[in-house]
């Protein structure tokens, strides 16, 4: 597993892989994601054949069944266009892991081409498009909780900054521990949901302990994770997806 | 158990796995220090694992032993009279009245009860240092015993400035070790020390509770 | 089945014991901190994980050859050289020492080898005292516990609980809950011990092929104690620990302590190359290296899985452990605890054994982050999760679909029919949308910590076909 060093010239259109949570939970998040995407002049197209990359299973120890759903992902974008997703752990199992998951099936050159072609979307919106951000927004400070996947396995916890950063009427903290995992694992907040439970519960505290309006986020599982517990919890600490939380930002038509 | 031996072995040789060829190995930057910088990196980090070292020209290092002794109150300080430091530590106390040294060249079982409850303090030459963790480099030998380091509660080693080597891998190469082990090859850094209680260092659970070291150089 | 509600039900008990949680998350909080800092220097630390891991893959791929090598200087130079299999052949040996020598108590170095050979239990069913000398252990073995971190055993207790230990232990003793005073009775406690006892026995951090030699890293120096004063000495290893060259010992060592603690080095190194020698008047007369099989020539088999071979034993993987921190060493009910516990001992004693270990992650990443030999223990997890459930018996890991349950595997068929069809998928997520209101509010045990998330009114499909994004 390597990191990206270095970065194509801006391309004319990109695909997007939505992924499920988005899809069912955060849809506004992808189209925030595409639309800003598109204000920088580059065409987005979403294929209506994608569903999942797979992960779920995949980290259930279930192959078979996370290839033959990652198979039919890969033929989902035909063209050698950019694949940009709006989450670390996706990305991170459709850049890492499927060479992984096709390791000696004929289908493994393709996922290592395919593999090439993914791209996070802050990575995407910072080291591609190099977007400059103009921030319309009210003064407001935002805790940014970057997930595992998107530290480690992506290394883009600087880009989620960088953008952050960008917003004049932003402060950004992080919470103490920031590097700890949020607790949900995917199916390990299933299996083991009382350690998952106080792994959550831990990394809320730390969060509300910010005084932060927003937490940010770029990763659906860890906002669900977390901010369901907050919203147990009663906490008035809100959770954004950081493409909903940019778009909004920096959108005037609709702030 | 030959049996052991070649099932195991043999196992070994059935399963090995296709592993990648050996590539060039990864280079680490070594240290580059001259003598002067050695003796303060070595200091450094000594003291920084509440290490006692003193740094002293040739000719006072004896009195400087002697004004250590005295404030410590060490009153047997076990020796070894064949040793490099032997006979300079022999003239060091001019009446034997007033010397604490004691020496003992029978084996370990023939005084060990001594060794163990009776002894204060010992001391002993040092073959090398190594600056860059700061740690005395000891081969111990049939004058200087292993022992001498380990079991009394203040271990006083002399050190020679040039004989401070930068990094491990350093001397380990210069001095060609891989071709002369000694039966015990020793690198001390510190006096013995234990975080086993809430991680607060408690130093002196086992060996010496306190480590002085003499590095003794040629300038003034 | 038993083990998975063991696992749970021993996680469930640190979860709420709030004295675990405080002195882990203190104590790992610590650990962290002070690793980061032995470590001011990225790319020199880089640099150095790759040598190491080099430098063990290196010896793994030679591994027959060097214990060869390593038997032939040892005998040469007067060490005796011994093989198990099993852990039951390691007792006996070390049993036999004993008896030969008439020996009745046996004076212990910090082993992780002989907690897995669960020695001290077998010596004492034949009359043999065994007594551990690292503060720890023997703290640990006044309050009868197995340790709980391979580095600091005793990490789970607090400084109270030990003063009340050797209160009740030690009644002669005035309390005392200073550390210091602690350690100094321990001090007094031990001494006489190694004065006694007529064996010593160490684990072996690294055994050099080249030369023959014993390396042992420690602080106290009880270990330098048990491997020099009493006549004899035995050592323990794994077949894992040897490396081809001495020169490959530097890196190792500047990485280790810096992982475990974040010292720049240990106070003692240790290496041993022979007993006694005529004219030496101190030292064992007798050296003893006892080589462990336990099921390590059947990690060594497979490709992917030899890497957890690797390990140097830091702990390093543990103490940035989200999970660990939260349930400590004891709740993995094994002798190695943590990351590295739940790849390897899986693979030991087997899956159906211990196939819950491998889930107990949340693959976040830490651990194969600082791993010092780059163990990609993640990846390793992932496997194994995929071991305990394969159906085809093809692998060489023990108790291999052991931990495959029916429902669960007829739910990941359905689930990955349902995502490999897009119009099954998309007429799925567009039911669950119109029929959203009626999702329940509680979602098992999800929603006992949070609330239920709530399904959008329109999915990203619908959004992005509506916008027309769906064709060039």
């Amino acid at each position: 597993m390597s990191l990206r060093t270095g970065f194509p010239e801006q391309p004319a259109r990109v695909y997007f892989f939505g992924t499920c949570l988005i899809d069912l939970l955060y849809p506004e998040a992808g189209l925030a994601g595409i639309q800003l995407i598109r204000r920088e002049g580059v065409e987005v197209i979403f294929p209506q054949n994608q569903t999942c990359c797979g992960q779920p299973a995949w980290n259930s120890g279930y192959r078979d069944e996370a290839r033959a759903v990652a198979s039919a992902q890969m033929a989902c974008f035909p063209r050698d266009y950019p694949i940009v997703v709006p989450s670390g752990s996706c990305a991170g199992m459709l850049r890492h892991h499927y060479p992984e998951l096709f390791q000696g099936t004929p289908q493994h050159k393709a996922s290592l081409a395919f593999s090439d072609r993914i791209f996070e979307l802050t990575e995407f919106l910072v080291q591609v498009l190099k977007i400059s951000l103009s921030d319309v927004g009210k003064p407001v400070k935002v805790a940014l909780h970057v997930s595992c996947s998107a530290r480690r396995e992506m290394g883009v916890a600087g880009d989620h900054q960088a953008l952050l950063r960008q917003l004049k009427n932003v402060e950004l903290v992080e919470p103490r521990r920031r590097e700890e995992c949020c607790g949900f694992g995917g199916t390990f907040a299933v299996k083991h949901p009382e350690i998952s439970a106080a792994m959550v519960e831990e990394k809320a505290t730390e969060l509300v302990a910010t005084g932060a309006d927003t937490l940010v986020s770029g990763d659906c599982g860890c906002l669900m994770n977390i901010t369901g517990h907050l919203g147990y919890r009663k906490e008035t600490l809100q959770g954004s997806h950081i493409a909903s939380f940019l778009w909004e930002r920096t959108n005037a038509a609709e702030s | 158990m030959s049996d052991a031996r070649s099932n195991i072995l043999a196992r070994l040789r059935a399963g090995k796995p296709d592993m990648p060829a050996a590539s060039e190995p990864t280079q680490i930057p070594l240290a580059g220090w001259d003598l002067h910088e050695r003796v303060r990196q070595f200091r450094k980090k000594m003291e920084s694992v509440r290490a006692e070292v003193h740094v002293t020209p040739r000719e006072s290092w004896l009195a400087l032993l002697r004004r250590l002794v005295a404030e410590k109150q060490i009153s047997t300080l076990l020796y070894a009279p064949d040793g490099p430091l032997g006979e300079a530590l022999f003239q060091a106390w001019e009446s034997p009245g007033e010397s604490p040294l004691i020496a003992r060249s029978e084996t370990l079982e023939e005084w060990k009860e001594e060794l163990f409850f009776n002894v204060d303090g010992a001391i002993t030459s040092s073959r090398w240092g190594i600056a860059e963790t700061g740690t005395l480099v000891l081969w111990p030998t049939p004058e200087e015993p292993r022992s001498f380091s380990l079991v009394p509660p203040v271990h006083i080693a002399i050190l020679e400035a040039g004989d401070i080597y930068n990094t491990f891998a350093d001397l380990i190469e210069k001095e060609k070790w891989n071709q002369r082990m000694p039966t015990n090859a020793l690198l001390i850094s510190g006096p013995s020390k234990t975080a086993d209680i809430e991680q607060t260092l408690a130093y002196g659970v086992h060996g010496p509770i306190e480590l002085v070291i003499i590095v003794v150089t040629e300038e003034n | 089945m038993q083990q998975r509600v063991e696992f749970h039900a021993r996680a469930d008990r640190a979860l709420h014991n709030p004295q675990i949680r405080s002195n882990f998350r203190y104590a790992m909080d610590g650990l962290i901190d002070k690793r980061k800092r032995s470590f001011p220097d990225l790319d020199e630390l880089n640099r150095l994980r790759l040598r190491c891991a080099e430098i063990r893959v290196n010896a793994l791929s030679k591994l027959p050859e060097l214990l060869e090598q390593l038997e032939a200087c040892c005998t040469k130079n007067g060490i005796q050289v011994h093989w198990a299999e099993t852990v039951g052949e390691a007792n006996r040996i070390v049993l036999d020492i004993m008896n030969r020598h008439n020996a009745k108590l046996l004076i212990k170095g910090k082993s992780m080898v002989s907690e897995e050979m669960e020695l001290n239990h077998y010596l004492e069913q034949q009359g043999i005292e065994c007594l551990e000398s690292d503060l720890g252990e023997y703290i640990l073995q006044l309050a009868g516990e197995p340790p709980s971190h391979i580095v600091a055993p005793a990490i789970h207790k607090s400084r109270q609980q030990v003063a009340q230990l050797f209160k009740e232990k030690f009644p002669d003793i005035p309390y005392s809950d200073d550390v210091d005073r602690l350690t100094r009775n321990a001090r007094h406690i031990l001494r006489r011990k190694f004065y006694e006892a007529p064996v010593g026995l160490s684990g072996v951090n690294f055994a050099v092929a080249e030369t023959g030699t014993i390396c042992l890293v420690e602080n106290e120096g009880n270990g330098r104690m048990c491997t020099t004063i009493p006549p004899v000495h035995i050592a323990v290893t794994g077949i894992e620990k040897v490396v081809e060259k001495l020169s490959d010992i530097p890196p190792l060592l500047s990485i280790l302590p810096r992982s475990a603690t974040g010292q720049h080095i240990t106070t003692y190194f240790n290496m041993i190359t022979s007993p006694r020698k005529p004219g030496e008047k101190d030292g064992p007369d007798e050296v003893h290296l006892v080589l462990l099989d336990n099921g390590r020539s059947r990690i060594y088999e497979d490709q992917e899985l030899i890497a957890t071979l690797r390990c140097i034993r830091c702990g390093a993987c543990m103490n940035h452990c989200p999970v660990y921190t939260r349930i400590g060493g004891h709740a993995y009910g094994t002798t190695i605890p943590g990351p590295i516990g739940s790849i390897l001992e899986p693979q030991k004693a087997g899956l159906d054994r211990y196939g819950d270990l491998p889930t107990a992650s949340t693959l976040c990443g830490a651990c194969g982050e600082v791993c010092p030999v780059r163990i990609p223990i993640p990846a390793l997890l992932n496997r194994l999760r995929f071991e305990r459930v394969r159906q085809d018996h093809t692998g060489v890991t023990r108790g291999q679909g052991s931990q495959r349950d029916p429902w669960e595997a007829r739910i990941w068929k359905g689930w990955s029919w349902m995502h490999a069809n897009p119009a099954i998928y998309r007429l799925g997520i567009g039911l669950a949308a119109g029929l959203r209101w009626m999702l329940p509010k509680r979602l098992g045990a999800w929603t006992r910590v949070r609330s239920a998330p709530r399904l959008a009114a329109k999915s990203l499909h619908k959004l992005a076909r509506e916008k027309g994004l769906d064709h060039e």
